[in-house]
């Protein structure tokens, strides 16, 4: 029988790898996707409890996550563009000053 | 056959278990962003998958329209107009930290198994009876979603219309040419 502590566990693994991602890539365009990962692991561990407990406050909750995940993508993406005008390259370590 | 008629439930997940991290692990070790963006569509698909046997069909929906259609298109979209040529693909993998961060992952991960295997906040069995139901009558999942969104959760989804217009307002000031308070073309006039 699968039971919640199954998707915690699977959710528990894709977190972590979101988390690795988002320490270990340089590519600006691979740390916003392993982001996504995570609220990804966030809304499968919502998803388990909403059905474990039998109610729909984790399901609308994932809706709002997914909400501020689509907005935080736009965000990223809107900053890679400027990052990319100022110092024509998607690796995060070049971005080292506060104004160009 | 008999175990796989039994058994069905348990594979079905485990195998989309398995496809979702290897989609995950593919965004990681792919060198090419464009090979990581479909690894990571995949992963998406799995994941709504997975929605659905937790009868979650809304957001099974939700899922695949707006990570899978939405964020994906938006991710290539910027991959092909940023074009990185000046950044060799070697070059650009990898930061100094690596190690580091791997090995900070996998232990952040081994600390909450072991509260997982050691605790029992997610031990038991739903049926999800209450994921259809509104006021003791059985509906659909989307309908009762609805319900409740548009009258026990009505405020937070007024505010998250208001989280979404800042977030538009800021990407279009990002992605303006001149992105600064000087006057330029484009730019606003300060004097």
């Amino acid at each position: 029988m699968i039971d919640a502590t199954h998707y915690v566990a699977l959710s528990l693994i894709l977190f972590c790898l979101g988390l690795i991602g988002v320490m270990m890539r340089r590519n600006f365009i691979t740390v916003l996707m392993s982001l996504e990962l995570m609220f990804n692991a966030v809304n499968l561990n919502l998803i388990a409890f909403s059905f474990r407990l039998s109610d729909l406050a984790g399901q609308v909750l994932a809706i709002f996550v997914i909400t501020v995940a689509a907005a935080e993508a736009a965000i990223g993406l809107g900053l890679i563009i400027a990052l990319v005008r100022l110092k024509d390259t998607v690796a995060l370590d070049e971005a080292d000053v506060m104004r160009g | 056959m008999d175990f796989l008629v039994v058994n069905f439930a348990e594979i079905l997940f485990y195998c989309l278990a398995v496809l979702t991290v290897a989609g995950g692990i593919g965004v990681l070790v792919f060198k090419s962003p464009v090979h990581g963006a479909l690894s990571l569509l995949f992963c998406f698909v799995m994941v709504a998958a997975l929605f659905l046997l937790r009868h979650a069909e809304f957001l099974a929906a939700v899922q695949v329209l707006v990570y899978g259609g939405g964020i994906m298109i938006l991710f290539l979209f910027v991959i092909m107009l940023v074009n990185i040529k000046g950044l060799a693909p070697e070059q650009a993998y990898l930061s100094r930290l690596a190690p580091l961060a791997i090995v900070g992952g996998v232990l952040l991960g081994v600390l909450i198994a072991f509260g997982l295997v050691f605790g029992t906040l997610a031990s038991g069995h739903g049926d999800g009876t209450g994921l259809r139901m509104v006021d003791g009558v059985e509906i659909g999942n989307t309908e009762a979603i609805g319900a409740v969104l548009y009258t026990k959760y009505l405020v937070p989804f007024e505010v998250v219309s208001v989280v979404l217009l800042v977030a538009m307002i800021g990407a279009i000031v990002f992605g303006r040419r001149t992105a600064g308070l000087e006057a330029g073309e484009g730019g606003v006039s300060h004097d």
